[in-house]
């Protein structure tokens, strides 16, 4: 609830119309000249949110189908992904964040862009991916239509604090939502934010017996599974997949249809996609066009980047949390595959390492971990230590070790990384003689 | 392996597990393997009765919900746990179950939480949280390394000694420079890391304390701690 010192300021409805073309040609120019001096795509925004506050409720309050807010620890960016296909191939014009800007600052950066000097954008819809911080501060602006909560799972709790902080701040973006709260009924927390809504329609998503088991939760992570089964009918289920096929229970339908987005959670998150798309378009969703939309999705998408270092594939896979890094190692084989870690500590990666104690290496044990690196690279060879993984050697050198590695390993290669590790990496790989995109 | 069997104890896993603390378990379980042990663990959820062959007890921290869940079963156990710490069991405490172990936790509105009073400490509720990383100076471990996110002001009272002081971090309150709690063989702590495979020390004394008190002595054998002195030079060098 927008408490009284952050109450949006109503757009004044005659001047806006006024007002609207000035700041959409301001905007235009800060943006041309944040990118001519290579600065921040957040600094448009910026300038935007300041000269104008109603710029973003006014422009996104005008599209039909309404604002949906796709927010959680993780999945954010494939379910926002997903959806903003399965819209398009319903024949709704998207307007989406593009990966990396999932503040607010970044939508309306992103919608000077497209924006005319009216203030209409050439969509129907908005899908749009906001972190649980970014989202509210977003939901106090702009009501969301519809909001996708995915999870609460521990990530960065040097910056959120607790899980349970995490869990109120999801909670203030279903209370501000105006029609449609979908939430998964796997997560305990969510399940008791979606119980305690008013006045909006809840839908859920959920697994089925057979993919259920490929997830636990952080408080099932050590003694077991806990709990009865699901208490509420989920509105999209995801029964089997299997990396080409998935099998949904849509409403009543089973669907199955070609699905080629590597882990089963980004499968899951595709099952939230297909909720959000059937909540929007309501009795008017074709069904055979959501078949072909999931089938037309880039296989490459969500499987972490693919590089061909002499001609051999690498893989680099983002870990940022618990559950990201056990589900990533029980996503992918690994015999065959050469492994290196890098673990920075640097505010986005989160400060405090210990949460690579939660995460269960057992899986590497056959066949090791050539390197370990990063700031961090001493404590996870420690960790791994713990799970009688060897460990080839530690070199806290990213692009030494990066060298290393390629050189001491000519077959396939996985470099897990988090995130400002990944940066660099990325930026390394893309830069020099060393790898070339796949 | 037929070593000498020891038992450890943790307590509410699905509920105090926070940050890694399940390192502390997995810690004593290797540590117990590599000095020639043969290690179990054993868990207690709600509702158990008291770990009475328990050779070490280890408790995590937990989230507020977590920690509601889990207050009444201890205190259902409160004379158990004061009697097995009485004798010189063996006990790791962080952050949560450190705060429960005490007096009580007195909430930012004033309401008073009965702890289960085994150790003489109060934690007092605030809205800021103590982040970041950590060295404590200890007399009997020498630097303990580790990372601190509390929001719990814990003051000790005359019937413990701290762990160490703080030479980085805030530790137990952020004012009198104290960390943790020693008491009879419990350690109470702030500090996760986790803080045991990162201080072998802390880990190896509450392993030997078991053996001697279940079996009359403790054979050491040699882990090797090469990674871990490793980690302990990162860790302090990373600014607070
Ligand atoms: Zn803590």
């Amino acid at each position: 609830m927008p408490t009284p010192m952050h109450r949006p300021r109503k757009a004044p409805v005659v001047k806006t119309s006024l007002l609207l073309p000035l700041v959409v040609l301001v905007g235009r120019t800060v943006r041309a000249l944040a990118r001519r001096l290579g600065g921040g795509t957040a600094i448009p925004g910026l300038v935007v949110e300041r000269l104008a506050p109603w710029f973003l409720p006014t422009v996104l309050g005008r599209l039909p189908h309404g604002v949906i807010v796709v927010s959680g620890t993780n999945g954010k960016t494939t379910t926002t992904k997903v959806t903003a296909d399965l819209l398009t191939s319903q024949g709704l014009r998207v307007f989406t964040n593009r990966t990396g800007s999932n503040f607010t600052r970044g939508v309306v950066s992103a919608m000077l862009a497209d924006v005319s000097l009216t203030g209409r954008l050439p969509a129907d819809v908005a899908v749009l991916e906001l972190d649980e911080a970014h989202g509210v501060h977003f939901a106090r602006a702009v009501r969301p239509t519809h909001t996708m909560l995915l999870n609460v799972l521990r990530d960065q709790l040097d910056r959120f604090g607790e899980i349970d902080t995490t869990a109120r701040l999801l909670e203030r973006i279903a209370r501000a939502t105006t029609t449609t709260v979908i939430a998964n009924r796997e997560d305990s927390r969510l399940v008791r934010i979606g119980e305690s809504l008013e006045g909006v329609d809840v839908r859920w998503i959920g697994l089925g017996p057979a993919t259920r088991a490929a997830f636990r939760s952080d408080d099932e992570l050590h003694g077991g599974a806990e709990g009865p089964g699901p208490a509420h009918e989920a509105d999209v289920e995801l029964l089997e997949y299997d990396g080409d096929t998935a099998r949904f229970r849509v409403g009543g339908q089973e669907l199955v249809a070609p699905l080629r987005l590597g882990p089963v959670y980004n499968a899951f998150n595709a099952a939230g996609a297909i909720a959000l798309t059937r909540a929007v378009l309501g009795e008017r969703l074709d069904i055979d066009r959501v078949r072909d939309g999931l089938a037309g999705i880039e296989p490459a998408f969500g499987r972490g980047e693919s590089f061909s270092v002499g001609g051999t594939p690498l893989e680099l896979v983002l870990v940022k949390n618990p559950a990201g890094f056990r589900m990533a190692l029980a996503a992918y084989p690994h015999a065959g595959v050469a492994t290196m870690i890098v673990i920075n500590d640097a505010d986005a990666d989160g400060r405090d390492v210990s949460w690579l104690w939660d995460v269960d290496f057992d899986e590497l044990r056959a066949t090791g971990v050539a390197l370990t690196s990063g700031v961090r690279a001493a404590d996870m060879a420690l960790r791994l230590q713990y799970d009688l993984v060897p460990v080839g050697g530690v070199e806290d050198d990213l692009e030494a070790a990066l060298r290393r590695f390629t050189a001491e390993n000519p077959g396939p290669k996985r470099i897990y990384a988090t995130y400002t590790a990944m940066l660099v990496l990325r930026r390394i790989l893309h830069g020099s003689s060393f790898g070339v995109l796949a | 392996m037929t070593g000498e069997p020891l038992t450890i104890a943790h307590l509410y896993p699905h509920q105090m597990n926070i940050y890694g603390d399940h390192g502390n378990v997995l810690a004593l379980q290797r540590r117990a393997q590599w000095h020639g042990y043969e290690p179990e663990v054993l868990e207690v959820h709600p509702g158990d009765p008291f770990p009475a062959r328990a050779d070490v007890i280890v408790g995590g921290g937990g989230q507020d919900s977590g920690q509601s869940k889990v207050t009444g079963d201890l205190g259902r156990h409160a004379d158990e746990y004061r009697d097995a710490v009485e004798d010189g069991t063996p006990v790791l405490l962080v952050c949560g179950m450190y705060q429960l172990f005490g007096r009580a936790f007195v909430t930012s509105e004033g309401e008073r939480l009965p702890g289960i009073g085994v150790l003489d400490l109060e934690t007092t509720g605030s809205s800021k949280r103590i982040i970041g990383n950590v060295a404590v100076e200890s007399d009997e471990f020498g630097t303990v390394i580790g990372f601190e996110n509390h929001s719990g002001r814990t003051v000790l009272g005359s019937g413990g000694r701290p762990l160490g002081h703080v030479a980085k971090g805030r530790g137990n309150n952020g004012t009198d420079g104290t960390e943790g709690v020693r008491y009879r063989n419990v350690i109470g702590t702030y500090l996760h890391g986790s803080v045991l495979p990162k201080n072998p020390r802390v880990a190896d004394f509450l392993l030997e304390t078991a053996a001697v008190r279940r079996h009359g002595s403790f054979h050491r054998g040699t882990p090797d701690d090469a990674r871990a002195d490793a980690a302990r030079r990162v860790a302090a060098s990373r600014p607070r």
